[in-house]
């Protein structure tokens, strides 16, 4: 589903790479925690499978397209392919629940029967059902990043990429978003996930893929985040 | 994308931004009316042209006793000068007609132009006869005047072209003047609506943020950033085009046409086709000026 070969990507006026000659390989259906420490390069990672940047060096597939020779008016089909969320969880404040999430919907041009049909299944899907008139303001934290979830499912994307989505929760909401995320994995959704959380990678027991300076350091599944050598 | 969508997202950019939405308004109107302008004097140029053209001639004016120039020296022209002249111009390609017009026709059109009692002062013998010519193609009068302004016999080449010209030439003036400061509003227009939609696309970046991440073309991104611009231009065309039917209805109309009746002047079909120029310029140069600010200032 996403396959990185060789690939290094240092940015403009440093002189660090930011990744250097990472290949790994993500299954569909895979869920993979992506660890390491700030700068290691994680988002950098998410940043080439969402082709904002491109690689220095080095072939990225992502979906079975290779990214280098993917054209940039292509580049939206391919993002429609991937959900994201971030630990800030950029909803817009002064649209609700369900606005938020027809949002994504319309700017694809989806029509408004599709959109009246999948808003509200999304929002039964992350436990939401109930709260689709309220602000964001009116959320908890943990109920905002459920919004974002939808938003970054309700397209059915092939991917799920989230950015340290715990990382802004407490420990007990942040079970609630695991499940939510372990559940849209369950229905086919490759799910990569950054993170700093170290309980939330050793509960999981799913893959994980630690990076390090920008290069791959261990690539384990059913790991833990801490890794004794 | 849903039209619904667009026409809100348009609304409330434009309230959002209502002074700077104003300003580029009124610049586009102000240097749309200029433009206007400019093109309403050629238009009355060119009707001045069509009116009077048609109506003027070259008259070659013949030496008399009286005339004491150098082409005159020998006194009255001779019936060999007269051959000459009247088969120079006749071999001229640009000639179309040449009427003679004797001292006695002169002087019958004198006495019906002006009082009797000036009239009573002159006597045929005192005017010149002349040559009238019209000529196929009236711009192209120089090559007349100068292959019989030195002839024997030639007292004096009068082309009344000569005299519009400079008329002409000063409605030219009008015209490039206004086309100068139209241009310089047309640049500060630009200027405006480029910061405008910088700063509409700063205000919305969190918004674009999320249509770029969940796959909205690029086009459907900068498509509300485009057209409100464009439609500020158009309220900025129309405004415009309000001055310039004000002026051809109060100004045009009322005062110029009943004041100089001898001379034609723009009509409102000269108006509708210009009006529909300022239309379209406004919209383009809005849409255009903030299609290249967004391709610097909005990340796809």
């Amino acid at each position: 589903m996403i396959r990185f070969d060789r690939v290094s990507k240092v940015y403009p006026k440093t002189s660090r790479a930011a990744l250097s000659e990472l290949s790994v390989e993500l299954e569909k259906g895979e869920f993979v925690f992506l660890v390491g420490e700030s700068g290691s390069g994680k988002s950098t990672f998410l940043r080439l499978v969402l082709r904002e940047e491109r690689p220095t060096s080095g072939q990225i597939q992502v979906a079975g397209k290779d990214l280098a020779k993917l054209a940039q008016w292509k580049v939206p089909a391919l993002r429609r392919q991937i959900g994201t969320v971030f630990q800030d969880f950029r909803l817009l404040p002064n649209k609700t629940v369900a606005e938020n999430i027809a949002f994504a919907l319309q700017v694809i041009g989806k029509s408004r029967k599709e959109i009246n049909v999948d808003v509200p299944e999304v929002l039964d899907l992350v436990g939401l059902d109930g709260k689709e008139d309220r602000l964001p303001h009116q959320l908890s934290g943990g109920e905002q990043q459920r919004v974002a979830i939808a938003r970054a499912f309700v397209n059915k994307p092939l991917i799920l990429l989230a950015d340290e989505p715990t990382g802004n929760l407490d420990p007990a909401t942040s079970v609630g978003i695991m499940k939510l995320l372990d559940r849209i994995n369950r229905t086919g959704t490759t799910v990569v996930m950054a993170t700093h959380d170290q309980s939330i990678v050793d509960q999981m027991r799913k893959r994980v893929v630690e990076l390090s300076g920008g290069e791959l350091v261990r690539d384990q599944s059913r790991g833990v985040y801490g890794y004794v050598r | 994308m849903h039209v619904q969508y667009l026409a809100s997202e348009i609304g409330t950019g434009l309230r959002r931004n209502l002074t700077m939405t104003i300003a580029v308004v009124m610049t586009v109107a102000i240097s749309l009316a200029l433009f206007g302008a400019a093109l309403l004097i050629r238009a009355q140029a060119e009707t001045m042209k069509d009116f009077w053209y048609d109506r003027i001639e070259i008259s070659v004016f013949l030496c008399n006793d009286f005339d004491t120039g150098a082409t005159c020296a020998t006194g009255a022209v001779t019936n060999e000068q007269k051959d000459v002249i009247l088969s120079t111009l006749e071999d001229n390609d640009e000639v179309d007609e040449v009427f003679f017009e004797s001292q006695d026709a002169a002087y019958d059109l004198f006495r019906e132009r002006f009082e009797d009692s000036i009239a009573d002062n002159i006597t045929p013998d005192q005017l010149q006869e002349s040559y009238r010519v019209k000529l196929v193609n009236p711009e192209e009068y120089e090559g007349v005047v100068s292959s019989v302004s030195g002839l024997p016999g030639v007292a004096q080449v009068v082309d009344q072209r000569a005299l519009l010209d400079r008329f002409f030439r000063l409605l030219n003036g009008f015209q490039v003047a206004a086309l100068a400061i139209a241009a310089v509003q047309v640049f500060a227009a630009v200027l405006l609506i480029s910061n405008t939609i910088r700063v509409a696309a700063f205000s919305r970046r969190r918004e674009t943020g999320i249509m770029r991440l969940v796959g909205a073309s690029n086009w459907s991104i900068q498509l509300p950033f485009i057209l409100e611009a464009a439609i500020a231009g158009l309220i900025g065309g129309i405004l415009a085009s309000g001055v310039l039917i004000a002026f051809q209805a109060f100004f045009i109309e009322d005062i110029l046409v009943p004041a100089f009746q001898f001379t034609a002047w723009v009509g409102w079909s000269d108006v509708w086709s210009i009006v529909p120029i300022l239309l379209l310029a406004g919209t383009g140069i809005a849409a255009i000026a903030s299609f290249i600010t967004l391709r610097r200032h909005l990340r796809v």
